[in-house]
This record gives C-alpha cells, structure tokens and sequence, in this order.
C-alpha cells in the first residue's frame, strides 16, 4: 500500500484521531495522530491484513521548542514492504503519550530512552525509568534548553 | 638491567641496592586489571595479541582487582562509571600504577566540549602516572607509555613515600 | 514461583515471571531461595562495560535485568552542536568502535539521501569493499572473544593476527587503524593507493583458509558446541517483535539482509548469499547459530570484496564533496546492515548547517533489549555465551 491509502484507511477507521498528513514531496511520509489514541491505531496497523507492520523500526523523541515536544515512529512492513511514519505532539506541561510496548516489544527500551533523553511520559509502560543517564540524573539532556550542570556526586562536570 | 649485568664471580652473591631489586622485581611484571571501557580496548586488545604482544613485558591480565598492579584505564569515563572506577582502584592493593590510555580518559578527548555525562579525563577521581595521547593510540604508543612507566617504577625508593 | 529447568529444546516464554523494576537502596520482596548477583559493569566476559543483574535461584537465572549507560558519550547532543554535517563523521566513527567504517557508511548513505547528492561510481565501489572490511575485522574480533568467554583463547590470536592484515590496508589509506573518518558526505577523505587492488586480492587469496583453520580450531570443537548448542533459543517471531536484526535475526532462521531486502549503494550488483542459521546442531535460533551465520557472513563478504575489486573503475573520490552542505529543512530515515545487525540514522535538518536531530537506531541497543527473553531459565555460565553470541558493542548500546 501507499502511503496515501494508509492515510485514507485510518482516517476512515479513526476519524478525527488523525490529524495532519504530508504523503507527498517527501522522501518519508509521516501522518500526525492523536498522543492519546496511539495504542489503538498502532494495534490496527499491527494487526490488520492490508498493513501489518510487524516491525517498529525506531522511536524517536523530539523537542520542537518553543514548548512543544514530540515522538515519530517509523514503522515498517516486512511482509508488504512498505513503510510510514507516525508522528504525535504533546506541550511539555503534559507531555503524555501512549504506549506501545504491549505491541512491539522493541518499543520497550527505546520509549524509556525517549523518556530519558527528551522528558516524554509514556502511559502504560510497565516499567519508566532513565535508561542511559544514571538514576539520580536531573533534567533531560536532548532538549534544546538543557544546561550541563556544574557538578555532579562531587565531580566537576564541564571541563 | 643494572642488576643482571653483574657477574656471579665465585660466590653466588649479588651486591645491589634493595631499592634496584625492588623495583626490577615490579616493573619486570606489571599485571594489570582487565579494564577496557571503549575504543582504545581494541587497541589494547590488539597489543596484547600476537603481533604487538605485551606478554614479553611481563605484562598479563587479570580479571579481578585483587590480583592486580596496574590499572590501563582505556576508554571514555562516563559520570556514571566515576564511582565504579574508584571502587576498582580502591580495591587493588599497593603498589599500584594507573596508565591512562587515550584522550577520552587524558581529558575528555572529543567530547570534552558538549559532553554532559563524560568526566574530563579520569585524573579527577583517580592519581595517574602516566598519560597516553591518541584517539586511539597506536599499540606502539602504549608500549612506550608502559616502557615510561617502568622508568618511573625503577626511580622508586623505598625511602621516599610514595604518595598516593 | 517455580521455576523448572530449561530443556534445550524449549522456548524462552517471554512474558512468564514480568518483574517490577529493581530500585536501588529500597528493598525488593526477595524469596529465600533467590540470590541477586551482580555481573558488574566491569567484568572479563560483558564485552564492556554493562551490568547485568542477574537474580538467580541456585545455578538456574530467574531474570537478567540489564543496566546499560556506562558509556554514553552524548553522540546525539555533539551532532546538535557541529557547525557542518562533515564535523559529525568522526563522532559516528565512535558509535561501533570495532566496525567503523559501516557506521560512516550508514551516515554518509543518509546524508547523501537528504541532499540527493550522486557519488562517482569509484567512491561506491571503495566504499562497498571498506564496509566488507569492516564486516570481516567486526566478525574477527566477534568470534576471537567469544571462544575466550568460552575459554578458548588460541582462536582469539588468530583472529587478531588475521585483522591486522586488515588494519594494514586502512592504514595505507587512510592513516587510522581502527577510527577513520574515512567516508565523507558525497565522497572519500583519500584515494587508495596505487597497489590497493593487489593488497586486497592477496588478502582475500590469504583469508579464505583462515576461515577453514578457525572452524577446525573452534566451531566444531566438542566443547564449544556443548556450551552453545541449544542455548539461548530466540524463537524467530519474538526476534521480529523486539527488533532484532543482523546475526541475531538471521540465526533464528528469518532470512533477512538489508543488502538484499531494501538495497542501498551498489550491492544490488555483487552476487552473495544470506547464510541463516538451520538448527544443525542444536536448535534453529540457539547461539551456535548465530555464530556460525558470522563464521559463513565473513566468506561472502570476501566474495563481494573479489566481485567489486575487479570492477572498480577509475574516477576522482571527492568531485562531489560538496563545499557548503546546507540541506532544505526536512527529515530521512536510512538503515544499512553493519556487522551487528540494522544501523538506522534519523536526520532532521532545519535548514541551516548545523544537524537539528540525528538519532541513531544503534542494533546492538535493540539485540541487548532481547537478553532478559533468552536468559530466563538458564544456568549462569550459559549467560555468558548468549551474551557473547548476541555480539555487543557498547559504544552503540550507550552512544
């Protein structure tokens, strides 16, 4: 399937669920969706016969700035070959989103680094927490407003 | 060696100094800690094996810090690696060496400008005694950081204390 | 919970015993039987620095819980911060530190993409045989520590001596053994020397036995293979699901190469084969597969360096180097098949010079996540090589 036959499918399962689409004039067409809807349609594009993307490539946290972060999917289809990318936004006061881990087990350690990195909660995930940085870690290090800290358990960060 | 040039005339005696025996006995076999972090592991690894071979320095790895002299902290020290580092250095008993091998544990190397969680060189939690430059340094550029430290061991003495 | 012997024939259930999260300092209701051991981040057989928590229950491991972060070195806040997509390179070089080259590949493949910037055939072919390299010297030292954690440690010399064959040719071209910053966006740093292609038709006429005398020193060696056949079965549908690639998906049966499925560069040319892992021994998916796929991999990329060394045409490597890389504000996902399985990179550009995010999809970070599914239920040392079967690198685990 194309990548406009996805969007047309979703948006007739999903309605308003789905929001913006550019399928067109770029090398990956992307379809933003609604933060809080993410596990149903991830289940339909897992599990119904004309999409079945078995695979979630990779999981992506954003920061947009200007207080709003985000989270791309790209997921792919080795039975079909074909690919889409899903996109959602949250503001960074409510930075919630669904998760997928239930669907695609990979999406397990790499939403705990998008939670770690970038500051997205992601709900129902069996088990959040920093995955890279260590436990006692303050901030998230990939916003573009994160400041190095001047020291840490007594060392000197910045040289 | 000083110490091997002398002759065994009739008597089998040697006449040195304990400082000189002392300190040919420890560096003629350094054994240092199996501890690579990053890239310059390979490296390590790679002097260790057959072609650059460190076994004829009297060199040979050890898995736990109990049993070992030297520690090669070969890689990037992260913030969250610092403390373990410590522990490991705590735990091996005198005497003891840290060779500092490569520009990440130097200082920082190519991350010493954005890096939020790499600690800028590993002298900031523990005394070293030699430094290695390169990103990697070639095998040959850590032997002659070993052959410098065994200069130092070998103007040790057993009068003067040594700091720790 | 009772916890019953792992046959070897048996599938790893892989949401059997889900445990919550082990918080440092607070206690965990422990059983009386169950031992929490630390297989700390400094340890001779974890290939680097990564903690395994393993909670075991006598001989038998009830959960490995990884701890991974030890090396994150912030690749992806220093690609934010580079003033020019080329200042990344050596950044990337970083990543998988044992196979470089392949990390520049996928890069530069990514980049190339976003610009639509053509190469000179002459810097596709160069870059094909450098990656097939890569592959060769990552499986090397791939294979050499394994049969140390298996304690063999004769095959690990040969392995070395056999990659510093290998490391002689990158030094001739481009002066670095093991980090190059070789493969620049839209070309090479240097052209290979005049008696590169002889060099490399001698090694491969060099290598081809090698390979012979590693099976006969290790793969078929009677211990080995009880240490690794039947041990950590990955069945192939619970490898698709947690993302597995490379050696780890290929080993549990799922013939799948990014080279041949989703083709980048000129490998569509180059005729080779995907060795999969058959079951031969013990199980279809079990570590002796996966090693086996490496041990057959290394033979077809000395094929594909044969097929592109007597094709490599004339040309000038860095013709298309453009002087100013300044890409239209927009976004690419390209992954290429390195040694270790699918290395993706996720490049936004905002318009300027300067990268706005460049994730990387690191399949050593996503092979690792599939370890707590395969160790439940096995013996400690069997812990040991499913690890070093799975192959990691932890510069890519932790970036």
């Amino acid at each position: 399937m194309i990548a406009q036959e996805i969007h047309e499918t979703l948006k007739g399962t999903f309605g308003d669920a789905i929001f913006e689409a550019k399928v067109d004039g770029v090398l990956d067409p992307w379809i933003r969706v609604a933060p809080d809807r993410v596990r149903d349609i991830s289940l339909f594009l897992r599990d119904d016969g004309r999409m079945l993307f078995d695979s979630l490539m990779l999981l992506t946290g954003m920061d947009y700035t200007k207080g709003r972060l985000g989270v791309v999917y790209h997921l792919y289809s080795m039975k079909w070959n074909h690919r889409i990318v899903l996109k959602t936004e949250v503001t960074v006061d409510q930075p919630h989103v669904q998760s997928t881990e239930a669907i695609w087990k990979t999406a397990n350690w790499q939403e705990r680094e998008a939670f770690d990195m970038i500051g997205v909660v992601f709900d129902g995930h069996p088990d959040l927490r920093r995955i890279l940085m260590p436990d006692d870690w303050e901030g998230y290090p990939l916003r573009k407003d994160f400041q190095v800290p001047e020291f840490y358990n007594g060392m000197k960060v910045p040289y | 060696m000083g110490l091997l040039d002398q002759r065994f005339e009739n008597s089998n005696i040697l006449i040195t100094s304990a400082d000189s025996l002392l300190n040919w006995a420890r560096l003629s076999s350094i054994w240092p800690i199996q501890f690579g972090l990053a890239c310059c592991a390979i490296e390590m690894m790679a002097t260790g094996a057959s072609h650059y071979d460190l076994d004829r320095f009297g060199t040979f790895f050890r898995s736990s810090p109990r049993q070992a002299d030297a520690m090669i902290v070969a890689g990037t020290v992260t913030l969250k690696m610092a403390s373990r580092i410590k522990v490991l250095y705590d735990q091996m008993p005198e005497p003891r060496y840290v060779i500092s091998m490569g520009s990440c544990s130097n200082c920082g190397g190519p991350y010493w400008e954005h890096g939020y969680h790499v600690l800028k060189g590993v002298d900031r939690v523990i005394p070293v005694d030699v430094y290695v430059p390169g990103c990697p340094p070639r095998p040959e550029a850590l032997l002659e950081g070993l052959l410098k430290l065994k200069e130092k061991i070998r103007s040790e003495s057993l009068a003067k204390k040594k700091s720790a | 919970m009772d916890v019953t012997l792992q046959k070897e024939g048996a599938v790893a259930d892989v949401d059997a015993g889900r445990r919550p999260a082990t918080v440092p300092g607070l206690g965990r209701a422990l059983r009386a039987e169950e031992m929490v051991i630390n297989m700390g981040p400094q340890h001779p057989s974890t290939h680097g620095v990564l903690r395994l928590e393993l909670i075991v229950d006598g001989e038998i491991v009830v959960d490995a819980i990884p701890h991974i972060g030890y090396l994150h070195r912030c690749f992806e806040k220093h690609a934010e911060s580079m003033n020019n997509y080329q200042q990344v390179i050596p950044y990337v070089d970083r990543l998988d530190y044992v196979a470089a080259m392949s990390n520049e590949f996928g890069y530069v493949v990514a980049m190339e993409k976003l610009l639509k910037i053509q190469v000179p055939e002459r810097v596709e072919y160069i870059r094909v045989i450098m990656a097939e390299f890569s592959r060769i010297v990552s499986h090397l030292i791939a294979l050499g520590t394994y049969g140390i954690d298996m304690g063999a440690y004769t095959p690990f010399l040969y392995c070395m001596r056999d990659r510093e064959h290998v490391l002689d040719i990158f030094e001739e071209t481009c002066g670095a053994r093991l980090l190059y910053n070789y493969m620049w966006v839209g070309g090479l740093s240097h052209d290979v020397k005049p008696n590169f292609q002889d060099k490399t038709r001698d090694f491969c006429k060099y290598f081809r036995p090698k390979i012979a005398e590693l099976n006969e020193l290790l793969s078929y060696n009677k211990i080995f293979k009880e240490r690794t056949a039947g041990v950590g079965v990955l069945p192939p549908e619970v490898a698709i699901n947690y993302g597995a690639s490379g050696p780890v998906l290929r080993g549990s049966g799922v013939k799948w190469d990014l080279r041949k499925n989703d083709p980048y560069s000129i490998y569509n040319r180059f005729a080779f084969d995907i060795p999969v892992g058959m079951g031969i021994k013990g199980r279809v998916g079990d570590s002796w597969d996966r090693y086996m796929v490496r041990v057959h991999e290394m033979e077809q990329s000395v094929n594909i360096i044969e097929q592109a060394v007597e094709q490599l045409p004339a040309g000038d490597v860095q013709s298309a180097i453009p002087k100013r890389i300044r890409p239209e504000p927009g976004e690419v996902y390209v992954r290429t098949e390195t040694p270790k399985g699918e290395l993706g990179f996720y490049i936004v550009s905002d318009g300027t010079a300067s990268p706005y995010r460049v994730k990387v999809r690191p399949p050593c970070f996503v092979n690792l996540s599939t370890v707590p599914a395969i160790c439940r239920g096995s013996m400690i040392a069997d812990v040991v090589a499913i690890l070093g079967s799975i192959d990691i690198v932890l510069g890519e685990v932790d970036r």
